[in-house]
């Protein structure tokens, strides 16, 4: 298809959403990256039946946690779509992308405080 | 088990406000099966109070430790080597861990990272419920298996109150009747007969009532 996708975002790949642990999202936070998306299957669609369920509930869980220490949970993002919606997914990318620039960079490289 | 819940992340920050260098404990006890103070949840406490700090421009080091049991002292021990080092100790375990960890440290801060709840069990994966209040004095072999102590919201000895409707308790609909439980279960047991035995009242020093508990086993001391 040869899209064009923001060079900024890193791919990392795992064999299901459900393999995502709420400390890999945290992790990547305190890492100082500027935002996380989880791009699980559709729901309903899931090989393993629930993986991007619980990845959903995790996703909903660690913004709790971000939105607790002053973080603006809006860095994180869960979506849905399947192996062969690659233009969704580098429109995605592009929306994520957009999003954190408007926040601005992650507070744990500034330390200029609470974000929220 | 004895179930614990980490306490609100916001609250654990204020409590280690003063401090910069830190232990965080966990313990592979009954917490960790509750998911609320093993070595999972330290990993994840961890990362999160270093992400707020560093957001406020204000590093923190946290050493991360879990315990096999902190409510055993040859386990407490184990970090004496280095716990001079830290300035408070942030504990994972239940109150009981969090107590031992005071009494074995008398020159820094034992802060408790969770509320102690109750002692329960899993319901399903993720979900615990209150089994037992510890009266000291069991009565399980006279209710079919079912704790009217924990169970009945009025820890009522003799069957239900005029708060159960439907086979539920008027706390909340949600709860059911203890008594119901326990009636419904003796029936299951052909066992209906011992509802109509009266149970007399406990003895209620064996319970919180009569101060602290001990329990002492002289084949064991040494």
């Amino acid at each position: 298809m040869r899209l064009e996708c923001p060079p900024n975002v890193k791919v990392i790949r795992v064999p299901c959403s459900g393999r995502v642990e709420s400390f890999h999202l945290l992790k990547a936070f305190e890492s100082g990256v500027d935002g996380v998306f989880v791009a699980g299957c559709l729901e309903g669609e899931c090989h393993f039946l629930i993986g991007n369920l619980q990845a959903k509930r995790r996703v909903n869980y660690v913004k709790g946690v971000l939105k607790a220490i002053g973080i603006n949970p809006e860095r994180l993002q869960m979506y849905n779509l399947s192996a062969a919606m690659g233009s969704r997914f580098a429109e995605i990318c592009w929306e994520m992308t957009e999003k954190v620039k408007r926040l601005g960079p992650n507070p744990v490289k500034t330390g200029r405080g609470k974000e929220v | 088990m004895v179930v614990g819940e980490q306490k609100p992340l916001e609250e654990i920050l204020e409590m280690i406000e003063p401090y910069d260098r830190l232990i965080l404990a966990g313990c592979k006890g009954c917490v960790a099966v509750c998911a609320a103070g093993g070595e999972r949840e330290v990993r994840f406490l961890a990362s999160a109070i270093k992400t707020a700090r560093k957001a406020q421009g204000r590093e923190i080091e946290i050493r991360e430790v879990t315990l096999e049991r902190q409510c055993d002292p040859e386990y407490v021990e184990q970090i004496r080597p280095f716990v001079g080092q830290y300035q408070a100790i942030l504990s994972l375990a239940c109150g009981v861990g969090v107590q031992f960890m005071a009494e074995h440290y008398r020159q820094i801060p034992a802060l408790p990272g969770l509320n102690t709840t109750f002692v329960g069990g899993a319901e399903r994966q993720g979900v615990w419920v209150e089994r037992c209040q510890c009266c000291g004095q069991c009565v399980l072999h006279l209710t079919g298996g079912i704790c009217p102590i924990t169970r009945c919201s009025k820890s009522l000895l003799n069957g239900p109150c005029g708060g159960s409707s439907n086979g539920r308790c008027e706390i909340d609909p949600e709860v059911p009747c203890g008594w119901q439980l326990i009636l419904d279960r003796l029936k299951e047991l052909g066992q209906l007969e011992r509802y109509l035995e009266i149970i007399p009242p406990k003895d209620w020093s064996l319970s919180r009532d009569g101060g602290p508990r001990k329990v002492q086993r002289e084949d064991l001391m040494r």
